[in-house]
């Protein structure tokens, strides 16, 4: 079972989708308790950093899911599911992230068109368990004006629009895009097929 | 690392079928709103706009189940509208699997409503629809899908909505639509240039040409199209083909 950590915002539903279509067995996750015996948590995310990090905490759901990663549960972060992975983000200083990376989420330069809206093109920097079989020059479907600028050794593909970015992080078994792959066609399910395969 | 033209077929829908007419009168029966969103899907198209162009508040729960229809044929974005009034319209429209809203007569009426949307939901997910035409002198915003004048001017008036919170502004040229004369590249442009957020062109396409002017000219992000691909005169796949080979970044299928 995937845990899907819903904070009632959100496009749950078609992450949610894309799993099922790939066979995979999902959980919305609401509360702490509804955590046990994930195989991997999946955190989805569109909206406000604050927002985000508001409902984990009210909800109980940051301690746990720092726990079950540091217990080696598996993670998927998607859009802002990746931006709160690092500890904090220009968005909303006032919060912290869950700190996983470290580092903060900042804002793309306004010298381009913000949000960073549709499909955009990334590049390899390091081997990648998510991009296995994807071919170079995939598309993938981008809605977020906020991003990680630091190129740690975690990031494995960048994008650019205005300034580079972390497209696609990993670290052990904490995985992250900044797109989104249940909206980015064939590339897009073959990067959550990937990540299936991964928790295996 | 380009970000690509994005081409966006539009499914004007009577909550449960869709429709196309002249300004909205003598409506035709044009289809299945997921039989035409699979196809689409299938052909290359960059996201989906359904719209329910009756907005009739008895039709609602029709509408949210095409929403809901239609985002289970979609691996693709997917923008909906139509008689988005209020935070809780604007939740269900989500809800039922839309990406984002689109907001247009209410937007005007009470421009609070953009800011309540984005705060909630993200200005990624808020699309301000705006209907302009020229009137000599400017192009002004009408509303009640063109039929009624607002006197606002329509550049003016998408700064505010990206000022209240709009994350993408869906402009569409009253005097264009449906004459397949192409799009209106002045008015694209005017309001590309004025607002710091996507601008989706709209109304006039009929062939790759216009595309290609008005991502060039105009200086369009996306652009929107309904009838030209509902009955078949353009074929997604082909017109992005011909959009590469004019040098249009876009996204070909793997």
């Amino acid at each position: 079972m995937l845990a899907l950590v819903d904070y009632g915002a959100g496009n749950l539903a078609s992450v949610e989708r894309a799993l099922a279509r790939l066979g995979a067995d999902t959980r919305r996750v609401t509360v702490p308790e509804q955590l046990e015996g994930a195989r991997a948590i999946v955190l989805p995310g569109v909206g406000h950093f604050a927002a985000m990090m508001r409902v984990l905490a009210a909800r109980g759901l940051q301690e746990p899911i720092r726990l079950a990663v540091a217990n080696g549960v598996p993670l998927l972060g998607i859009c802002l599911g990746l931006q709160t992975l690092y500890a904090g983000s220009e968005e909303a200083p006032e919060c912290t992230g869950l700190g996983l990376f470290s580092g903060t989420v900042r804002e793309l330069p306004r010298t381009v068109k913000l949000p960073h809206m549709g499909w955009n093109q990334i590049r390899p920097v390091r081997p990648s368990r998510l991009l296995r079989g994807i071919a170079e020059a995939a598309w993938f479907y981008f809605a977020h004006a906020y991003a990680a600028l630091d190129e740690g050794p975690h990031v494995c593909a960048v994008c650019e629009h205005g300034a580079r970015f972390a497209a696609v992080v990993e670290q052990d078994h904490v995985m992250a895009v900044q797109f989104h792959p249940e909206k980015s066609g064939a590339a897009g399910l073959q990067v959550l097929r990937n990540f299936l395969e991964a928790i295996r | 690392m380009t970000l690509a033209r994005r081409i966006i077929p539009c499914l004007d829908t009577d909550g449960a079928r869709v429709v196309k007419g002249v300004h909205f009168e003598a409506l035709r029966d044009v289809g299945d709103p997921a039989v035409l969103a699979a196809r689409y899907n299938r052909e290359g198209a960059d996201e989906i706009v359904v719209l329910d162009i009756a907005a009739a508040r008895d039709r609602r729960p029709t509408f949210l189940e095409t929403i809901r229809r239609v985002a289970g044929e979609l691996a693709i974005p997917l923008t909906a509208g139509g008689g988005i009034r209020s935070l809780e319209d604007g939740h269900a429209v989500l809800q039922a699997g839309a990406d984002k809203l689109t907001v247009n007569t209410a937007a005007v009426e009470r421009p609070e409503l953009i800011t309540e949307l984005a705060q909630a939901f993200g200005s990624q997910a808020v699309v301000v629809a705006v209907d302009a035409k020229w009137t000599g002198q400017t192009w002004e915003v009408f509303v009640r899908g063109g039929r009624e004048p607002t006197g606002r001017a329509a550049v003016a008036w998408a700064c505010e909505a990206v000022a209240r919170g709009a994350g993408e502004i869906l402009l569409t040229s009253i005097d264009r639509d449906g004459t397949r004369d192409g799009f209106d590249c002045a008015l694209t442009a005017a309001v590309a240039r004025a607002v710091p957020v996507p601008v989706i062109a709209s109304g006039g396409a009929n062939c790759a040409e216009h595309f290609a002017e008005v991502f060039r000219q105009g200086r369009a992000d996306a652009a929107l199209a309904a009838s030209i691909f509902h009955d078949g005169l353009c074929a997604i796949a082909a017109l992005k083909r011909s959009l590469a080979t004019l040098c249009i970044p876009v996204r070909l299928s793997e």
